[in-house]
């Protein structure tokens, strides 16, 4: 039996929060456990609002932090275990990552090309100069881009969308079978966005690499995902196959959830008018209704 | 240019009104002259009682229209050319002097922002906020504005204990939900709202839209609700403007929008919408929006969109009404639609003289 | 190089102005090395000559020509600055950005030897140390203890611009481009620190010459090497005021503080130019 691609064992993070007086202990992942098999690719969702731990928990698997307690096991090799700068690099080689604002990904001083070529020449057989320079084109073409529109360019001279796709292209040049994308559209302009998520579709069927795809966006994770977990405070309350789950959730978090994605279908005016959980409850308790009105 | 008469709005029915509003960034660093033409030539009108939505990507110029219209001009943006005329006030807004310009403010315009921390002062309890910025504005004695506050929280129904907290003791939907009261506590004719919901999590944005409709609708307040997010647009607003690279490229009710859009990049926005249910492909769009410091010649949208003809790469579309209260500014939908009346083409000409 | 230098001087008011007092300046300091007479000689020429088209600034009352003599002194005051900040600066720009990058156990080590040297009193430390050393305190002894004692506050600077530069995405992504630490830190990190240390130069070029100045005046230092401080020693110790030798005064005082304005007005015009977020605003231009 081969060992699966990613296994998270009972992974736990805490924070210490320093106060004055005493010290808080707060749980930004609480023993999490989940295993990507490797026979095929798949994207993997992550969804949880803000606090829910989602990014701690990538950065965990990105071996960027060391969990408290609990293993993460990548082909069956304990992260914990990578200390030395070639092992890191060896692991760099098989997981790498797409970050949230695309704009923030490539230092504003400095062109972007020095990324996909930096990256080439660590991670790649590549030295000359023009290999490097086919190396990167390579992978620019894999995102719909070619190494003429990039070549010298600063960051700000391109828009989010393409920013976002240089930072997927450097992603796939050492040939990784996974990636980690902590929210990788929610920066991205809308007319852009569907590019990066159909982006994800392609890698999984063409180039088979797992993706991590961590949102919050119920609507894209539906697009694109093969299994999800839906994560609150640190803790995975819902987990499957990513069409069985968003269409019909167990959890009552996950129904609350799906609940408050708005359809994209118009509904005419005021349609939320007397939605909020105020007017919800004013209209459950008529006598609290009856005490405001008097007053 | 066409006259505009100095006296308030035209139409009696309309709350806000902008004549080819024109707002540019002009900068200078050593020596290099940059203009960004971030609002150029907006005409449109908010009607009474109505939410009026414009979305757009990020620097299509809606931010930079939102300060034009509630007179936040600081250099180096500045107002190029237009009018901007509210029902009340006389004349143009940026006719009055500068201090009953900032009286209007918060009695008759108010806004609701993004980052309420930025709104909310962090060292100061909230009902020392609700002071420092209605108290001036409402001609109440003490206790009697506190009164009002206090009748103001209840009607939107939220808890009175608020007023004690400072703004880091309350979540983040509570913030906004504050901010909305902070808002509509002096009944304003006018209220802007600019991506209110953008920062909160998923659960809490339906019910913050939830409370900005309900209040919006008790107190007939007028509305501008600027966001990206179509989704927001297509539950909260009554009409809805779609802006591209500094102008208006679409206006209807948002239903109509939604169910027939004419303009290639509204079809495309909406066409992109991901929904839970529905796995079928969506495609993206080529290319991407342009810098409007060096924007395209002619329709701005022309190098991305699938209809482009010779004449969008030279001349600038007008806005025209091509079915009952929707307006396009696109030659591919105008030659498919036979223009409902002549009223655009005043525009259109305006258009091309600034040109 | 020359392109940001000419931009300087056509569009930026202070920088042209403090341009100009430092070239004037630095002419007199290089001057020096033209000098007919020796620094240290004295009774070379008349007494007490009032400035004249003969002694330009005069001459004192220990027969030296004070135009002359300054220009030994502001050679030796500037280089002594010069000394200071540039040993200053490399162990500030070293300990913040190892503190900075490394953080942990590492940072909280230097950055409690950096607190213990802000709070350390200069100015008597100083005095103890020439009492203790005497003849053993030439001006580049002091230029070393000085520059070992100006270092902390800019180090503390530059630190938590390294710790606000790790947090930045960018650095992830170099990161995971394979590259080393000591080269992300060189190469990503070093051109948002660079322009602190330029600024922070010309500031700590002007606290080492003011206290340099102000140990002179009263003693405490090597008064055999003239500097501007130096030099207004001698003047209080042959009471020029009351004999009304005002020239003596006059001119060392007048060109202390051009070196001030001018290096403080290079410093701040500097300081705008290199703001991060006017640069990428000039980078949109280009």
């Amino acid at each position: 039996m081969t060992a699966p691609l990613l296994h998270l064992d009972s992974l736990t993070k805490l924070y210490k929060r320093g106060g004055l007086f005493g010290r808080e202990e707060f749980r930004a992942v609480d023993n999490v456990s989940f295993h990507i098999h490797d026979k095929e690719p798949q994207v993997f969702t992550i969804i949880g609002e803000s606090g829910s731990g989602k990014t701690t928990l990538a950065r965990m698997v990105l071996n960027m932090i060391r969990p408290t307690t609990g293993t993460i096991f990548f082909k069956g090799q304990d992260l914990a275990s990578i200390r030395s700068g070639g092992a890191r690099r060896r692991f760099m080689k098989e997981v790498q990552p797409i970050f949230q604002n695309p704009f923030e990904a490539f230092n504003p001083l400095k062109r972007v090309d020095r990324y996909l070529y930096m990256t080439a020449k660590n991670f790649t057989d590549a030295h000359s100069p023009a290999q490097l320079d086919a190396a990167a084109d390579a992978a620019l073409n894999k995102v719909g881009l070619s190494i003429g529109e990039v070549r010298g360019r600063f960051p700000h001279e391109l828009s989010g969308g393409q920013l976002q796709r240089v930072a997927i292209a450097r992603a796939l040049i050492p040939g990784p079978s996974m990636i980690v994308a902590d929210e990788p559209v929610s920066m991205v302009d809308a007319s852009l966005r569907m590019s990066i998520v159909n982006l994800f579709r392609t890698l999984r069927d063409d180039l088979k690499v797992s993706i991590i795809y961590i949102t919050h966006d119920l609507a894209t994770a539906y697009y694109v995902s093969d299994r999800i977990i839906i994560m609150r405070k640190g803790e995975v309350v819902e987990s499957g196959l990513a069409r069985v789950v968003l269409e019909n959730p167990q959890h009552e978090y996950s129904r609350l959830l799906k609940s408050a994605v708005l359809s994209p279908d118009p509904r005419g005016q005021g349609v939320l008018i007397g939605d909020s959980a105020a007017s919800q409850q004013a209209r459950a308790s008529p006598h609290r209704q009856t005490i405001n009105s008097q007053s | 240019m066409a006259q505009i008469p100095a006296s308030s709005v035209q139409n009696n029915s309309h709350v806000l009104e902008t004549h080819d509003l024109r707002a540019y960034y002009r900068m200078r660093y050593f020596g290099i002259d940059r203009e960004v033409r971030a609002v150029d030539g907006v005409s449109m009108h908010v009607r009474k009682n109505e939410v009026y939505g414009v979305a757009g990507e990020s620097s299509c110029g809606k931010t930079t229209f939102i300060k034009a219209i509630a007179a936040a001009i600081r250099p180096p943006l500045e107002i190029v050319a237009g009018h901007v005329n509210y029902s009340f006030i006389k004349g143009d807004l940026y006719a009055m002097p500068a201090a009953e310009r900032s009286a209007i403010r918060w009695r008759h315009l108010s806004y609701i922002l993004q980052g309420s921390m930025n709104v909310l002062n962090p060292v100061r309890r909230i009902h020392k906020t609700f002071e420092d910025f209605a108290f001036r504005h409402m001609n109440l004695g003490r206790a009697e504005f506190d009164q009002a506050v206090k009748h103001h929280l209840e009607r939107l129904r939220l808890p009175a204990e608020i007023l004690r907290a400072y703004p880091h003791e309350l979540s983040g939907g509570m913030r906004q939900r504050v901010c909305i009261a902070l808002a509509t506590l002096c009944k304003p004719e006018f209220i802007i709202a600019d991506e209110p919901t953008t920062a909160l999590d998923v659960v809490v944005q339906k019910d913050v839209l939830a409370m900005i409709r309900e209040t919006q609708s008790e107190f007939g307040s007028s509305m501008i609700f600027v966001t990206h997010d179509l989704t927001v647009h297509a539950n909260v607003t009554d009409r809805l403007g779609i802006m591209y690279a500094g102008r208006l490229v679409e206006e209807g009710r948002t239903a109509d929008v939604f169910a027939n859009p004419m303009h290639p990049y509204t079809a495309h926005l909406i066409a992109s919408l991901p929904k839970i249910g529905d796995t079928q492909s969506r495609n993206a769009l080529s290319g991407s929006p342009p810098n409007l410091a060096d924007a395209p010649k002619g329709c701005r949208f022309h190098p991305r969109c699938p209809l482009a003809m010779e004449i969008c790469r030279h001349e600038n579309p007008a806005l025209t009404t091509l079915a009952e209260d929707h307006r396009v500014a696109c030659f591919a939908a105008s030659t498919k639609v036979q223009p409902a009346n002549d009223e655009g083409s005043g525009e259109a000409k305006t258009l091309e003289m600034a040109r | 190089m020359i392109a940001v230098f000419r931009d300087l001087f056509r569009y930026n008011g202070e920088f042209a102005i403090g341009f100009m007092i430092m070239v004037i300046i630095l002419g007199i300091a290089v001057a020096s090395f033209f000098s007919p007479y020796e620094p240290i000689d004295s009774y070379l020429v008349a007494l007490d000559a009032p400035p004249s088209t003969e002694y330009v600034f005069g001459t004192n009352s220990r027969g030296q020509d004070i135009f002359w003599q300054l220009t030994f002194a502001i050679r030796n005051t500037l280089a002594f600055g010069f000394i200071v900040a540039l040993i200053s600066r490399i162990l500030s720009l070293a300990i913040g950005l190892v503190s900075g990058y490394v953080g942990g156990a590492v940072d909280r080590i230097l950055m409690s030897i950096n607190d213990t040297f802000i709070v350390i009193p200069l100015f008597p430390l100083l005095v103890l140390l020439y009492f203790v050393l005497r003849d053993d305190m030439t001006w580049f002894v002091l230029a070393l203890v000085m520059a070992g004692l100006g270092w902390a506050y800019d180090a503390r600077l530059i630190r938590s611009v390294m710790i606000s530069l790790r947090t930045r995405e960018f650095t992830n992504t170099s990161v995971f481009s394979g590259m080393s630490m000591p080269r992300i830190v060189t190469q990503e990190h070093l051109p948002y620190v660079l322009p602190i240390v330029f600024s922070t130069f010309m500031n700590n070029m002007n606290w080492s010459i003011g206290l340099e100045v102000t140990l002179a005046v009263l003693g405490f230092t090597d008064v055999d090497t003239p500097t501007i401080g130096g030099m207004i020693f001698w003047a209080n110790q042959h009471s020029a005021m009351v004999s009304g030798i005002w020239w003596w005064y006059f001119f060392p005082t007048l060109f202390v503080t051009l070196t001030f304005i001018g290096l403080f007005l290079l410093s701040i015009s500097m300081n705008e130019y290199i703001d991060p977020r006017s640069r990428l605003d000039r980078m949109g231009n280009s």
